[in-house]
């Protein structure tokens, strides 16, 4: 069975033009970093190609069919983004440049305009500082107090005192998936305690909706928000979603033109949703390409995705724990269950940035440093961790790679 | 990179000189290399005669920043606090030799553009950089 999905990986990986081309040292490449971003597939480097090669014109202005041609393909793509979620209709999904700009969206107008003084936001501990930054902004213009989920020593998210947290809450911002860590965040438990206090919800969803499957409405979350780059697509794409009463409500963010509906000298009207929030022209090539992503991952199958990842994670961390006598300690949740493809560890009292060195050189690439979760390393006490994660088309040779160089480093530094 | 490893620089790693810090320092100066969050300070004291007369370093960071930084710490002893600022990348690439990646050349100047920084009263640019075309924004 294990044989059987691992063969599949290694089918998958063929798909991925990049991960053929050896490193200057001619070694064999394990890509084991994914939660940065994710290598592509040839049908997404391909859409892009096809795009400017047939199809590219600027859209929703142009009266002549090349036009019409990339209008429909850019909606298409945002019809596709909105099934692949299960958003109740397209025009709930934002285009956004990523994670960061959908987050900086919602901060931006739904956040300025319905928080002041008293009231307060709630984050976790383990936040990534894209979904911390856009709050520590919000609260210090508008008043509003910040508040944190605690997470325990293994990165569990601590309920206990959940209801005092909410009190006067009026957002409760949430990263699905731990980008350090890997923990998966109990949204079931969060999300209808959130809403009970009055809160709307937002969940960063920039390493769950690439590694398993995501329904906003059975999550029942107000905001979503996900990166193209980290699931398959190109750089320079992401969304937001939102519900439509919401995004309907909201003030416009950046402003100018495509987001107007009408424009005088001293005032302007704006645009229906989505498009009121997408000022000027989009990157419309990723969108397409994100278009094409979503159709490769669902042909896959996200259930597919999310086993092979659990099994591999498995594998990895078995392989792992075989260091565990010379000094290697692995972070995050001890249970597979509770976190995703994603594991940080230190060796002994190598540094990870020496540890990341040593492991390239044996062509293992592999995360080091503070993961943009400074509070949450500064409270574990760590000054850096490793990380190695793990996506759809990694297989158990790239976790064997990753020991054989983990071997290397050991010799090197005496273990 | 892996032959950067070799055995002096884990030993100035696990075993780093002048390590700690100065109680009155006359010149000091504390920096972190915000891509990794290495952080080192060094503490210089200036005798009579106007060179340094003891040093410290400390911080925390991987085996090339803190064994550069302690290497670099062996050499500062009898300069002057002109001669410590006018130090180029060479006084460091001098000791921990070849073979350091670009991507981790900014680890083995933190420890040099810190004492630079202490010897000048100001932050330094980085060693590594100086002498390059000025960016324009």
């Amino acid at each position: 069975m294990i044989a059987t999905a691992d063969l599949r990986a290694h089918q998958i990986a063929r798909d991925f033009p990049l991960l053929r081309q050896p490193t200057s040292r001619g070694k064999r490449l394990a890509y084991l970093d994914s939660a940065a971003t994710s290598q592509k597939p040839q049908a997404v480097i391909d859409a892009l190609v096809h795009y400017y090669t047939h199809d590219n014109a600027n859209i929703h202005r142009g009266v002549y069919e090349l036009a019409e041609r990339a209008t429909d393909a850019f909606e298409e793509a945002r019809a596709k983004v909105a099934s692949f979620i299960n958003a109740a209709e397209p025009a709930e999904i934002v285009w956004t440049r990523n994670t960061t700009e959908a987050i900086n969206l919602v901060s931006f107008t739904w956040g300025l305009a319905n928080l002041g003084r008293g009231d307060a936001i709630v984050c976790s501990q383990l936040e990534h500082h894209s979904n911390l930054v856009p709050w520590q902004l919000l609260a210090a213009k508008t008043g509003a107090e910040l508040r944190f989920i605690g997470v325990d020593g293994d990165g569990l998210h601590m309920l206990d005192d959940l209801d005092a947290k909410l009190r006067n809450v009026k957002l409760v911002a949430l990263s699905h998936v731990s980008n350090t860590l890997g923990t998966i965040a109990p949204l079931d438990s969060i999300v209808p305690r959130a809403h009970a206090a009055g809160a709307l919800v937002l969940v960063d969803g920039a390493q769950s909706v690439p590694h398993f499957p995501v329904d906003v409405r059975a999550l029942d979350v107000d905001f979503f928000a996900a990166s193209g780059h980290k699931m398959c697509g190109p750089t320079g794409i992401g969304f937001l979603y939102a519900k439509r009463r919401l995004l309907e409500t909201m003030p416009p963010f950046l402003t100018g033109g495509d987001m107007i509906r009408e424009v005088g000298y001293e005032t302007s009207s704006f645009n229906e949703i989505p498009w009121k929030f997408e000022a000027g022209t989009s990157n419309v090539a990723a969108a397409i390409a994100l278009g094409a992503a979503v159709d490769y991952l669902a042909s896959v199958g996200m259930d597919w995705v999310a086993d092979h990842e659990r099994r591999l994670t498995a594998y990895a961390l078995r392989r792992l724990a075989a260091f565990e006598p010379r000094g290697l300690v692995i972070y995050g949740p001890p249970r597979t269950v509770d976190r995703s493809g994603v594991i940080s560890f230190n060796f002994a009292d190598i540094h990870a940035h020496d540890l990341a060195s040593i492991l390239d050189t044996e062509g293992v690439c592999v995360r080091a440093g503070h993961h943009c979760t400074m509070p949450l390393m500064e409270k574990m006490g760590w000054p850096a961790t490793a990380r190695a994660s793990f996506y759809l088309y990694n297989t158990e040779e790239d976790v064997d790679q990753l020991a054989f160089a983990l071997e290397k480093a050991a010799t090197i530094f005496r273990l | 990179m892996d032959d950067f490893y070799k055995e002096y620089i884990l030993d100035h790693y696990r075993n780093p000189r002048n390590f700690g810090q100065l109680e009155s320092p006359d010149a000091t100066f504390e920096d972190l290399n915000p891509l990794c969050g290495d952080r080192i300070r060094f503490d210089l004291s200036v005798g009579p005669d106007g060179r340094v007369s003891d040093v410290r370093f400390s911080g925390k960071g991987c085996a090339i920043s803190q064994a550069s930084a302690s290497m670099l710490s062996e050499s500062l002893k009898g300069a002057t606090l002109a001669e410590v600022a006018r130090l180029g990348q060479d006084s460091v690439l001098e000791n921990v030799g070849i073979g350091i990646s670009p991507a981790r050349m900014k680890c083995a100047m933190l420890g040099l553009k810190v004492a630079k920084s202490a010897a000048l009263g100001t932050l330094a640019r980085w060693p590594d950089e100086e002498g390059a075309e000025p960016q324009s924004t």
